[in-house]
This record gives C-alpha cells, structure tokens and sequence, in this order.
C-alpha cells in the first residue's frame, strides 16, 4: 500500500469526512447556539451572543434541580466504575479457563448487553415494588446501571486476553510466584493500560445512562433523567446551555482518561517493555 | 479457554466470577423472572394483584394495535440497520485499508469513538436547530431555491427517528468492523491483486468474507438497540410514532404492570429469536 493514493481514497476520504460532520455537527451547533442572546431562540439566526443561558444555569428556579443531579451522577458514575473495573477484571480473568457454568454465565452475559433496557428498569422496579423497598439510585439505579457497564468491562477483558502473551506467567511461576503473586505482580501490571478502558466505559456508560435508570432511580434523578425531564417543559437554550456544559464535562473526562492510558503506554515503551501495545 | 475443566478449576472460576454472577443473579435474572410472573398477575386502576391469568397476552396479541407497533419496530430496526451497516462499513474499511499509519488509524478511530461516550439524549437533542421548522436544513433548502415553504417532516416524524438511530448507533457497527478488518492479513489483499483482482473483486470476494463475523456482532448491537428503544422514537418522533418500546413505557406510566410486563415478555423473546438466527454465523467469543 505505498503506490499513490487512487481515486477511491479520495471518495472514501470525503465521505468519511461528511461522516465525521454528521456525528460532530449537531453538537456544535447547539454549542454555538447556548450562547444566544437573552432573547434567542432555540434556532438560527443568532439573537446576540452572551453567556445568558449559563447564567440561567446557576439560579436553581430556572431549571429544577440540576446540580443536585449532577452530584448524584457523577456520584453514581465513580460506583459504577470501580465497580465495573474490580468485577470485569475478576471475571475476565475467570473466564481464561473454563469452569462448570461458565457457559451459562457467558450467555448471561450477553443477554444483559442485548436485553431492551426497559426490561431491566421494569423488572426491578417491580420487584422493590413487590418488596416494599424504595427505588434509590444509590441500590436499584446502581445495579441496573451495572448490568449495562459489566457486559461492555468483560468484552474489553475477553478481548485483552484473547491478545495476552502466557509466556509471562509461565515465566513467573517458573520462578516460584504463587497464583496471586503471578496476578498481582504479573498480570494486573500489563493489563493495566486497558484498565483504564474499561473504567472510561464504567464512568461515561453510567454518567450518560438513562433507560435502566428510568425506573430506578427513585425520587432523586440523575442527570440525563433531569434533562429528559426538561426536554418537555423547557424551550429556551438554557437546555443548549446544559448540553454543552455536560458535553464538555463528558469530553474533558475522556480527554483525561485517554492521556493517562498514552503516557502509561509511553512510560512502558521507554522502560524497554512492550506488552500492552495495540489495546486502546 | 481451550484447558480442561478441573474441579479446582471450577472453584477459582467461581470465586472469582461469583461478583459477576450476584450482579446478574439479582439484577437480570430476577428482574426478568419478575417481569415472566407479573406477566400473569391481574391490575386494578390503583394496583396489582397476584393471579394466575392469560387476560394480559389475550389483550395484546388480540389488539391490531400491536401487530402494527411490531411492524413499525421491524420497519425501524430494519431500515437503520441497513444504514448503519452501509455507513459503517465504509467507514472501517477507508480507516483499515486507506490510513497508512498506525497512529493516524488510532485518532480517527478515537474521533469516531468520542460521541459515543457522550448523552444519548444531548446527541438527539441537538438535532432540533437543525431539523426544526426554522432549522438550518429548511433555511439552507429555502434559500437554495430548491423547496418554498419548509419541510414540515424533517423533526418529528419517522425520518427523524431512523436518522437518530443512525446518528447513536453506526459507531457500533464501525468498531467491530473495524476490529475484523484490522486482523485481515495484508499479503491476502496483494495476492488477490497479484491473481489479476480488480479493487471491487478484493472487497467483495476476499474482505467482506473476512469481515462477516465483525458485521454480526455490529448488526447484533445496532439490531438489538434499535428494537429495544423506547426513547429515542419517543422525542424524535415528537410522541407521533410508536414502537414496542413505547407501548411497555406507556403502559408503565398509567401503572399497567402486568400488561407492560406481557409486552416485555413478547418483546425480549422477539429480540432473542432475532439474536439466535445471527449468532448461528458466528462464535463471538472467539472475535473479540
């Protein structure tokens, strides 16, 4: 592949381009649209530009109780990830030899990916119900969150491990280690740049949940839950205003998880070890 | 995965898959028993009561209504699916095949990543400035001349929903496309040139053979996300379409439980029926 580019990869670039626009266009438009003028509406043409509407934000009459929720989600968030990290990586590392029932707990697995999150939500709603316990997002929104977060952590571990060199083990216990110093000292430390993955996906899965959140979350909503609420009775940008501010959020903690997994890999590469490399 | 079973294999498999288990023990497992039982149960305006009756499946499979929301949901899954899957797979394919370097491949995947890792809702919102009755898209089509009045079905309406859907769940299909194509052996592709192959014969006799298990499990995800929406047909549509997803949470919001939980019970064997015919053309284990 080092002749010249051809016509096909100009038509493939422009449409991977146009691609790129459709995924990112809609958001910047609203981006740009948050700073409306005091008397903007929520379409083109501009209406002035000020920061209004993130004022508008900051005065708890305006839009409910949107910090309240975002402390609860963010809250809910580091739950879910640590959670999702201990949990998939125990599992992942189960699931390297098979076991009685793994199968089964395998298609369990996959029917927690697949099932229509509505279910989840019904499901358990109705069973607190049946209990006489009340939904809180701290016990039922919690749960149902992981039954979204854990399939995606074990996809990731199945796949670091499908692509992990046993040589390393072997080598370790040719040494004397035990099984848990093996992992300990062995395992965790060159699985850990892809730890950083699944804890991405733990976090942002659960900060941006809303389906399985819906029924069990109780009186107390978490973010998406408040900003749906707010799609049906708010028409001013301030619904922009809050989308972009959580849009940047969601970014900056992406922005921050991919650096550590970079200089991670890079701190390794330098160390003259390259195991890791090729995991995102 | 290819060792013997031993019984202390059993036993360190189980410790330490045992948190995984109690999760799905107690939050799919029961929840779905729970929803199987309620599905018989009888309701009054104000609440349920344990029974044992059929009146809940006899209501939905003997009201048109369904059959049409079924439809209307294959019709969604369908059409997107076959979006996603077109989109995606180009996608992939100029990432795999047309990107030279490694990282260059890492940035645009990552750039195609990103959104998917933000709101769902915030993404579907966003569309309103663009779509909506003074949206760009009208002023931009006014003002070329090629419409007068505005599109009144660009929001709000079934097109809006499928381009959504599209919008939320290509990078399903890209990912693992991606994925497939990324193991494809390079000298494969310079063998079938060398064999005299046009560029179109390489794609469609030696790549897309090659990609069919990552086309599964991004038809999987798109296939299963789409059918088990409820959200995104409800604000994209403005209330005005319905899918099966909708007709379970209307009928949780007027407190109807035993009948949602019928719709549900129909609705996850669909989608189960679905999954078993695609997973018969692939071992998704083995792909990941």
């Amino acid at each position: 592949m080092s002749e010249q580019r051809g016509r096909s990869f100009y038509v493939l670039a422009a449409f991977f381009a146009l691609f790129i626009l459709f995924l990112y266009g809609p958001t910047i438009t609203i981006a740009i649209l948050s700073f409306q003028g005091p008397k903007g509406g929520l379409t083109f043409p501009m209406n002035g530009v000020s920061l209004h509407w993130f004022y508008d934000l900051f005065e708890q009459q305006a839009v409910g109780d949107i910090w309240g929720s975002f402390r609860r989600s963010l809250g809910l968030g580091l739950m879910v990830m640590v959670t999702t990290v201990v949990v998939s990586v125990m599992g992942g590392l189960a699931f390297r030899k098979r076991f009685l029932g793994s199968g089964v707990l395998f298609y369990m697995v996959i029917t927690s990916l697949i099932i229509p999150s509505i279910l989840i939500s019904l499901g358990v709603g109705l069973i607190f119900n049946q209990l006489d316990l009340d939904v809180h997002w701290t016990t039922s929104g919690f749960g149902s969150q992981l039954t979204w977060t854990l399939p995606f952590g074990l996809l990731i571990m199945f796949a670091v491990f499908n692509r992990f060199d046993k040589t390393y083990e072997e080598a370790a216990r040719d040494l004397g280690a035990t099984s848990w110093q093996t992992i300990r000292h062995v395992v965790l430390p060159i699985i850990a740049p892809s730890l950083i993955g699944v804890a991405l996906f733990g976090f942002t899965l659960s900060y941006d949940e809303f389906a399985r959140t819906l029924l069990t979350a109780g009186s107390y909503n978490t973010l998406p839950l408040e900003i749906f609420g707010m799609t049906t009775n708010v028409t001013s940008p301030v619904l922009y205003a809050l989308g972009t501010l959580t849009t940047v959020f969601s970014l900056v903690v992406i922005a921050v998880f991919i650096l550590s997994a970079w200089v991670l890999n890079r701190r390794r590469a330098s160390s003259g070890n390259d195991s890791g490399n090729g995991l995102v | 995965m290819s060792s013997k079973r031993s019984i202390s294999n059993d036993l360190t498999g189980w410790l330490m898959a045992s948190p995984l288990a109690l999760v799905l023990a107690l939050f799919l497992v029961l929840p779905i028993a729970m929803i199987v039982v309620v599905s018989f149960w009888g309701a009054t305006e104000f609440s349920i009561y344990p029974a044992f009756k059929l009146d809940n499946y006899q209501f939905l499979f003997g009201s048109a209504v369904t059959y049409s929301v079924f439809l209307k949901t294959f019709m969604f899954t369908l059409i997107s699916w076959a979006l996603c899957l077109a989109i995606g797979f180009t996608v992939a394919y100029f990432l795999a095949f047309h990107i030279r370097t490694q990282t260059w491949q890492i940035v645009l995947f990552l750039v195609c990543t990103v959104p998917f890792l933000t709101s769902n809702i915030i993404r579907m919102i966003s569309w309103v400035p663009f779509l909506g009755r003074n949206g760009i898209a009208n002023q931009t089509l006014i003002s070329m001349g090629i419409i007068d009045e505005p599109l009144e079905w660009l929001l709000f309406s079934d097109f809006a929903v499928v381009l959504a859907f599209v919008h939320l769940y290509t990078l399903f299909m890209v990912v693992p496309i991606f994925n497939t194509m990324m193991r494809i052996d390079k000298s494969l592709l310079e063998a079938a040139r060398d064999a005299g192959a046009t560029g179109f014969q390489t794609l469609t006799n030696v790549i897309l053979p090659l990609t069919k298990p990552g086309i599964m499990i991004g038809s999987i995800f798109v296939v299963t996300l789409v059918m088990g929406d409820f959200i995104t047909v409800r604000f994209m549509s403005g209330s005005q379409s319905a899918n099966v997803g909708r007709l379970i949470s209307n009928d949780v919001a007027l407190l109807r439980y035993p009948s949602a939980a019928a719709t549900s019970v129909v609705l996850l064997i669909t989608v189960l029926i679905v999954i078993g015919i695609m997973l018969r053309f692939v071992n998704i284990r083995k792909e990941l």
